[in-house]
């Protein structure tokens, strides 16, 4: 079991999975819909120019958001960085 | 017609739904909006094995809550129209999240069917589904398909028909999963109290309505406190769950409701129905590799602007072209009109009132199509989500989104563009707050009409520093649109910021048909909305500039002037030079209307009055005469008229920013557009007709007039900058903002800035002048 941080300190490239979202609301609910849940695994593919947003891999598909929300979110990490090739 | 089959279809953005849409109904669709608001109304016939079906497009979403427009739309017409089934249409390469709003609307009861869509690409991908699986497990029909191709889409519908067949007649049988420990127990008990109250019950499922308000969705609980007292009740039951679960797991019920619906999700497909051959990252690789260099740190920004401005160049330099068309078709019918009809007020109504007026609306449309064309490119193409992705950032301090760039670029964020395409641009937002914001600070920017103004101006006042004053004006219009927008969102468009947790969708080239459809649409409802409000809006102005007319000592004099120097050329002209040395050029008399006028120009000045006439193309000064009377009765009559009262009344308030009547009046024309400001300044000085183009008389006597300062002329291009927006962009807001309040909002406001800045221009130019 790795440990877990908020999901805006994840560099591009590293994996993790979730741990908790505590994003209440409007922005809770958007999170939930779009599949990013406890047990979800993401990975950063990269951020925006300017840093923030962060584009996010699902499974299946991109998001992006920006790194204030990110930081409702918990990850855990489990899985090592991805080499970058 | 056989039995009216209504299908509606639901699904997230990006999920290939309205490429589905468009291979079902063709071209026979119907686009609308909703009462009140701007999501889109869509709806279509197609042609079932013999049968019509009316499908009904819902707005894409990802989940039925009430949290966006989009949302609330989706669920009233599903409640409200009962359609017989509903389409599902889902990314098969993200299907968890898909399933996500199917497992809603099985919750909500309505005869689901499943299409899975782009099966294709999650097939490269490395996905395998079993669709018979799946629809067993749910019990109810899964079709793969691929819209873009049209691959089963027929058989999707028809067994999407034939399931809402078996199922008419019957009521809907709610989908019921399981909430857990904490939750099932309290929702029983609110199904006990919602079914024994007939509680919504007549539209709404009793369990769906007992979890909406566990989910505090404020859509069913306005309904529920107009419905009844039990409404309170509910409300508590959910509020002291929400306080348990707090306590307990330190959690909430609509994360916790969220998590059984994944949960639910991952049960179903854990059951044979799906496995992926491959891992998370080594997916969409294609789609990564375009990303890596398109959204790359240094090189995504360069390509972003290359793209926005190739755009920007693309529509404006065609466009070129066919907008010459139609404005050339316009000058026609204005000839043949003005040749068949008598002189008189019919004459002037019907040419300048209506072919004008239509014209001038008709001539953006060519703008307005190739506009639109490459923004569905860019959208369908995945390309605008990453311009919001790289922007966001900046545009965030304002108060705004990353989708907003192209709306302001469109309206002239480049210098040159225009307003109307660029309000309607801000439909690719999706947040409400951000592209109110947005349609509103837009106007602000340099569009093409404003810029004959500064030309004039600047060309006069500010030859030295021309290209640099341009680009002030330019950086002026951002920076205002910029900060305005931050302004309103801490003001009258208060609200936190909408959450940016957008979909980046793979990178895909665009159907050409999906494009035309989408073009056209845009197109249409353009002409027909503001072509109806705008052709009334120029008669009245038209009518504003007109009425009253000169009384008749008035038009007699001018008549008797007219009379007499025809007399003097028929004389001449019997009598050879003889009357040359009698010749009297025009007064430059601001036009008093006494009597024949007829003292000596100025002998230094005498190129601009030629020049005034050279629009009857004759050089014979006895025509150049008669041209410069009929300017100067142009310009009484105009004085005279109720716009010219409005002008010389303003004069007393607007002499703060250093504006003349005739200055007044030209800025009141360019409330319908901004394209007449020249020419009616011309009109105003007696120069008779000036091509808004080519305005060189009108710079000579602007040029010596006294009343026109570097100050002056500064506080006027900083109004024409920031004031009204035309008519036809106020039409626009309305359409785009969904009510006339924000347009009137818009040109009120606008107005109010624009003069406060003009005036403090003027004043601090006036001071620093005289102080220089």
């Amino acid at each position: 079991m790795g440990k877990t941080i908020p999901l805006r300190q994840l560099a591009v490239g590293q994996r993790a999975r979730i741990a908790k979202v505590d994003a209440h609301g409007e922005l809770g609910r958007r999170i939930r819909d779009m599949g990013l849940i406890p047990g979800a695994e993401v990975e950063v593919v990269g951020r925006a120019p300017l840093m923030d947003p962060v584009a996010l891999r699902l499974k299946g598909f991109t998001l992006s958001l920006r790194n204030n929300e990110a930081d409702f979110i918990a990850v855990d990490i489990d899985a090592k960085p991805r080499p970058q090739e | 017609m056989s039995a009216n089959v209504i299908v509606a279809l639901a699904g997230n953005p990006n999920s290939g739904k309205t490429t589905a849409f468009n291979e079902y109904t063709g071209s026979r669709q119907h686009v609308g909006n909703y009462p009140g608001i701007t999501v889109e109304k869509k709806e279509g016939i197609a042609r079932v094995d013999g049968r019509e079906v009316r499908v009904v497009d819902l707005p894409g979403t990802y989940s039925l809550t009430a949290y966006t427009q989009e949302e609330v739309v989706a669920r009233r017409v599903l409640v409200e129209d009962r359609p017989d089934v509903v389409i599902d249409v889902i990314n098969a390469g993200a299907l968890e999240r898909n399933l996500y709003l199917a497992v809603q609307l099985m919750e909500l009861g309505i005869p689901v069917a499943l299409g899975l869509n782009m099966i294709d690409e999650a097939r490269k991908q490395g996905l395998r589904i079993d669709a018979a699986r799946l629809s067993q497990l749910l019990d109810l029909p899964v079709v793969e398909t691929v819209a873009r191709t049209g691959e089963g889409l027929k058989d999707l519908m028809s067994a999407a028909v034939s399931h809402g067949d078996a199922r008419r007649g019957t009521p809907w049988k709610p989908l019921e999963i399981s909430y857990g420990p904490d939750l099932d127990p309290v929702l029983a008990r609110m199904v006990e109290r919602i079914e024994a109250a007939r509680f919504l019950t007549d539209k709404y499922p009793a369990r769906w309505v007992a979890l909406k308000y566990l989910e505090s969705d404020e859509d069913i609980r306005a309904l529920g406190r107009a419905a009844g007292p039990l409404a309170a009740e509910l409300e508590a039951m959910a509020a002291e769950v929400a306080r348990h679960l707090e306590a307990t797991l330190n959690s909430y019920p609509e994360a916790v409701i969220a998590d059984y619906r994944y949960g639910y999700i991952s049960g179903v497909l854990r059951q044979g129905v799906m496995t992926r051959h491959d891992e998370l990252s080594q997916r969409l690789a294609a789609s990564d590799r375009m990303d890596r260099v398109l959204t790359h740190r240094l090189l995504g920004p360069v390509i972003m602007l290359a793209v926005l401005y190739g755009i920007y160049e693309i529509t404006f330099a065609i466009g070129e072209y066919p907008m010459g068309w139609v404005e050339a078709f316009f000058g026609w019918m204005n000839a043949t009109a003005s040749a068949a009809l008598p002189d008189g007020l019919l004459k002037s109504l019907v040419v300048s009132g209506i072919i004008d007026g239509v014209g001038g609306v008709m001539g953006f449309v060519p703008l307005i199509m190739l506009m639109f064309m490459m923004i569905a490119f860019l959208e369908d193409s995945g390309y605008m989500a990453r311009v919001a992705y790289m922007l966001d950032r900046v545009f965030r301090l304002f108060g705004l989104h990353g989708c907003s760039v192209m709306p302001y670029i469109v309206s002239g964020g480049i210098a040159g563009g225009c307003a109307v395409p660029g309000v309607m641009a801000a439909r690719t937002l999706r947040s409400p707050r951000e592209r109110l914001a947005t349609i509103l600070t837009a106007p602000f920017m340099t569009c093409g009409a404003k810029l004959p103004v500064f030309i004039l101006f600047v060309g006069v006042f500010f030859a030295q520093q021309e290209a640099q004053a341009m680009f002030a004006l330019t950086l002026l219009g951002w920076g205002m649109a910029l900060i305005v927008a931050r302004i309103l969102r801490s003001t009258v468009i208060k609200g936190e910021s909408t959450p940016f947790v957008m979909e980046l969708p793979p990178y895909r080239l665009p159907t050409l048909r999906g494009i035309l459809i989408h073009t056209w649409e845009r197109t249409w409802q353009y002409i027909k909305k503001a072509g109806t409000v705008i052709l009334a809006i120029s008669i009245l102005l038209w009518a504003a500039m007109t009425f009253p007319q000169l009384p008749e000592d008035r038009t007699a004099a001018f008549e008797a002037q007219r009379a007499a120097i025809t007399a003097q050329k028929e004389a001449a002209e019997a009598g050879g030079e003889k009357a040359a040395e009698a010749e009297t050029a025009d007064a430059d008399k601001s036009a008093s209307g006494a009597a024949v006028a007829e003292a000596p120009a100025g002998a230094d000045q005498a190129g601009e009055p030629s020049e005034a006439a050279a629009e009857g193309e004759k050089s014979d000064p006895f025509e150049e005469q008669l041209a410069a009377i009929d300017a100067e009765e142009a310009a009484a009559g105009l004085e005279y008229s109720i716009a010219g009262r409005v002008g010389i009344a303003l004069e007393s308030v607007t002499g703060a920013a250093g504006f003349d009547w005739r200055t007044n009046i030209a800025l009141v024309g360019g409330f319908a557009a901004k394209e007449v400001i020249v020419s009616t300044l011309g009109t105003a000085y007696s120069l008779g007709e000036v091509d808004a183009e080519d305005a060189g008389s009108l710079a000579e006597r602007i040029k010596a007039d006294p009343h026109w300062t570097p100050a002056a002329a500064a506080a006027l291009m900083v109004f024409v900058l920031l004031y009204a927006p035309c008519f036809v962009t106020v039409v626009a807001i309305k359409q785009e903002s969904g009510s006339w309040r924000w347009a009137i909002f818009s040109t009120v406001f606008s107005t109010i800035l624009a003069f406060g800045l003009a005036v403090a221009v003027y004043q601090i130019g006036t001071a620093m002048l005289a102080g220089g």
